[in-house]
């Protein structure tokens, strides 16, 4: 299997990955959006060296993906496969904060690997409901939210275009590929020649099938715009659903939620 | 009654690039018939079609569809009446979703919402794909984007269809009802194809075309059985002629 | 190049935000203002093959690392600018979507990283004015790889400035740049030839199609414009960050930091607000903010001690207890929201 179609596969398996008879399908669009972006900005908004006022907030990514019956497994390995990139910038932050700001008995934690925990979390956060939000809604879906949050036109249709291309487009890549890799034998890698090659026979395929396309379109009436018919609706569960976790998050980040039980417990312990 | 004749008068193409594509191409289709038009790879099959549809227009001659001649300014009023299949159904389905696809047409030509919601399932009731209305096109399988894209032009309700290699890459099964399908439509029907079996099962006249110019008219029987023009063309007797 | 969220915070995120949108805005306007319908379609498909350009690979001479295409430059040749930008627009937004390819706040940030540059810089200024509209196949080379490595390297720098500004990473200014600039330099240059590659063979091929792409784009590009362009967004980060610092103290403090509980200023916290003031007497927030030269030590071990109180690393005992007991609740909710959707479904004969 090339990277292509391994890179397809996970992203057709991701589109609308759950369309279980929960009530999570029929939540608007918009709803999920916007409780999303919360999600992110309330998140992003603590502090450096935050790490007890974050967790609460797992509570929200974890209950969606339950609702929603997506697999967190699926979850969990996209999440590993894009780590690398805050881990490199992040790894950076026990380098070169040393001081130590933490006594667990003997142990002292820097600072540096303090913050590094939190930017991991917060991580794991924020990656995680950006791709719950796909495989919930569907991308389709989350267009049409767009188009109704007053998102121009002219850039949704492109994204609904791209989107319906890039299974095609991709699978004339892998195509090439393939029959790159079938003749290449010991060599591994491609030549940045015979990229530019395969790039170029691409995008002269891909020239022409726009044209093609475009003719199609033509023929149907086609005159500039593309006709959208859906009418979203919100529904009052809509509307509470984004109020009500809104609500939670921000008391999630004005209160230390994770201290206060510990307190309440250990009061109810001794 | 009128606008399903389909006459061209010596039509002329030239592409930008300079390549002449048609040479003087004259017919005259009546309404109802059934048109095969076959020919060598090249020959212009797929630059004629487009003529028929306004996406090309000559250099010299005329097409009519109906009475009217077909002119740019015209142009969208023809198209109401000719529906064209293309050879790749992944050029036709560009929406999100086969029932956005199916759509478009009537929405582009100012249907308001009920009727394109009718016209679409009636559309995808014919051609038997009424459960892939919310399908995106590329979770489908190739006979069934064969029978959405003819949906597609289908829900405009036209008098004429002109469809270009239909029966290519699909499975036998899927040809059979492809077949099958097109037998009952009653339209003015014009097919480019190699499937010359599908002409024989399709079309009582046939047209061959090579390198530009019409060089055979007639019944379709006698075309398949004049060896020698089939020779000159790059084609043979249709399989189940053959062994006879 | 593609910014996670776990770095940056809601100011830097948001600004940015601020500023792609409305230059998504004016995109859209200018692309639909201009009448040649068949851009649509070729918007679409461009922006697939580029996707799927970006999913293969090769191997970089001489470093046998590989790398893959960036894409900006060539759609920006083919399409002109607004259209180009709104193509590497939704290709950024569905990266980001389906792959987490850059987190959602931090979209802002890439589209404008990797779209801006090279669609309303690098390409009017450099490619148009060294290639114009009849190259010949040497400015060709020139002009796009020229373009390439000098969008790549504003990317690159707004990379680091955004980071920097977000101070969630400790990597000091000097050192963020000494990484990011050589390497995106190198990969600049592979771009440009790749492009110039590319653009060469369609000129060949298809002399036709890039014609009419320049035909098309009317190049009303001046300077002037984008310098202004440019200015306006200085002004709105630098001033979004002093109406922070200045006008809403406690809004400033509840973004950067919170103790348990309490809303007092705590000393740690007066050090960082100190810096933010000093920034609103500046226009430009780059000079002062942010930019250790020196890791924490000094100045920053005082700072980190005062500002001891100010970390919620769970430490405490309670906060342990809580911060365990927090999570196990988690998972607790999960496995019921799970099964009971798992009954609802069974009762359901669904």
């Amino acid at each position: 299997m090339t990277k292509v179609e391994t890179v397809l596969g996970s992203m057709n398996g991701m589109n609308g990955l759950s369309r279980g008879n929960t009530f999570i399908r029929h939540l608007d669009p918009r709803a999920m959006l916007i409780t999303a972006m919360a999600f992110i900005v309330v998140v992003t908004s603590f502090g450096k060296y935050d790490i007890l006022g974050l967790l609460p907030l797992v509570i929200y990514p974890v209950s969606l993906m339950a609702l929603g019956n997506v697999s967190f497994r699926s979850i969990g390995k996209k999440l590993v496969y894009v780590s690398p990139f805050a881990i490199v910038i992040g790894i950076f932050n026990p380098l070169f904060d040393n001081q130590i700001l933490v006594q667990i008995g003997d142990v002292g934690i820097s600072g540096g690997w303090v913050s590094f925990g939190a930017i991991m979390i917060k991580f794991v956060l924020t990656v995680s409901v950006a791709l719950i939000l796909v495989a919930l809604s569907g991308f389709e879906e989350i267009c049409h939210a767009l188009v109704k949050l007053k998102v121009p036109k002219v850039f949704v249709s492109q994204l609904l275009f791209m989107h319906r291309y890039i299974y095609v487009m991709a699978d004339e890549a892998s195509r090439m590929v393939r029959a790159h890799t079938l003749r290449s034998f010991k060599r591994r890698g491609m030549k940045i020649s015979v990229f530019c090659s395969i790039i170029s026979q691409l995008l002269l395929r891909t020239l022409d099938r726009a044209h093609r396309i475009h003719t199609a379109m033509v023929s149907r009436g086609f005159a500039g715009e593309i006709p959208v018919m859906h009418g979203l609706k919100a529904a009052p569960g809509d509307v509470a659903f984004v109020l009500l976790w809104s609500a939670f998050f921000v008391l999630a980040r004005l209160y230390n939620l994770p201290q206060w039980l510990g307190f309440f417990v250990m009061e109810g312990l001794t | 009654m009128s606008h399903h004749i389909v006459e061209a008068h010596d039509l002329e193409y030239t592409y930008p690039d300079g390549t002449r594509a048609l040479y003087g191409v004259s017919f005259r289709i009546t309404h109802g018939e059934s048109v095969g038009l076959v020919g060598a790879n090249g020959a212009g099959k797929s630059t004629l079609l487009q003529h028929l549809s306004g996406c090309l227009f000559p250099v010299s001659g005329t097409v009519h569809i109906g009475d009217f001649p077909l002119t740019k300014r015209n142009v969208d009023d023809v198209r109401r009446h000719v529906g064209m299949i293309f050879q790749d159904p992944d050029d036709q389905l560009f929406m999100p979703s086969v029932f956005e696809d199916v759509a478009f047409g009537p929405l582009n030509l100012g249907m308001p919402p009920q009727e394109v919601e009718k016209r679409v399932m009636d559309a995808l009731a014919v051609v038997g794909a009424t459960h892939l209305a919310n399908r995106p096109p590329y979770k489908i399988s190739g006979g069934e984007k064969r029978a959405v894209a003819i949906a597609t032009v289908l829900s405009m309700a036209p008098d004429i269809l002109v469809l270009d290699e239909p029966s290519s890459g699909l499975d036998p099964r899927s040809r059979r009802q492809l077949i099958d399908l097109l037998k009952a439509f009653t339209h003015t029907k014009i097919i480019a194809t190699h499937d010359l079996d599908l002409v024989m099962d399709l079309c009582e006249r046939t047209m061959v075309i090579s390198s530009g110019r019409i060089v055979a008219d007639g019944p379709t029987m006698e075309i398949f059985s004049d060896e020698t023009l089939l020779t000159d063309n790059h084609l043979e007797k249709p399989l189940r002629m053959q062994g006879v | 190049m593609h910014m996670a969220d776990a770095l940056i915070t809601p100011v830097v995120g948001g600004t940015m935000w601020a500023v792609t949108a409305s230059l998504t805005v004016y995109c859209a306007h200018k692309v639909k203002e201009d009448l040649d319908e068949r851009k649509v379609p070729l918007m679409g498909v461009l922006g697939a093959f580029i996707f799927a350009a970006q999913m293969i690979n090769f191997t970089i001479p001489a470093t046998g690392s590989s790398g893959h295409l960036g894409g900006g430059m060539i759609l920006a040749i083919l399409l002109g600018p607004h259209a180009a930008f709104l193509v590497m627009a939704s290709i950024l937004t569905v990266q980001a979507l389906f792959f987490a390819d850059g987190g959602l706040l931090a979209l802002g940030c890439n589209i404008f990283n990797l779209g801006f540059f090279p669609c309303f810089l690098a390409y009017p200024f450099i490619y148009r004015k060294i290639a114009g509209d009849d190259p010949t196949k040497a400015r060709l080379i020139t002009g796009a790889t020229l373009a390439s490595i000098i969008a790549l390297q504003l990317g690159a720098f707004g990379v680091v400035l955004e980071t920097i500004a977000s101070n969630i990473s400790e990597l000091p200014f000097s050192t963020f740049v000494l990484l990011m600039q050589p390497i995106h330099l190198a990969i600049g240059i592979v771009e440009g030839l790749v492009t110039a590659a590319v653009i060469t063979f369609v000129w060949n091929a298809r002399p036709e199609i890039l014609r009419m792409a320049h035909e098309r784009i009317t190049g009303d590009f001046s300077m002037k414009k984008v310098l202004a362009g440019l200015a306006i967004v200085a002004v709105l980060t630098g001033g979004i960050f002093s109406w922070f610092a200045s006008a809403h103290p406690d809004g400033l403090e509840w973004a950067m930091f919170h103790t348990s509980g309490a809303e007092e200023l705590e000393p740690g916290a007066n050090a960082a607000y100190e810096v933010l003031a000093g920034v609103q007497e500046k226009t430009a927030f780059m000079p002062d903010y942010g930019f250790r030269e020196t890791a924490s030590g000094g100045d920053e071990g005082e700072e980190a001690e005062e500002s001891w109180p100010a970390v919620n690393a769970g430490t405490t005992t309670a906060g342990l207890v809580g911060g365990f007991l927090t999570l196990l609740l988690a998972g607790l909710i999960g496995f019921t929201l799970k099964h009971i959707g798992r009954t609802r479904e069974t009762i359901t004969g669904a």
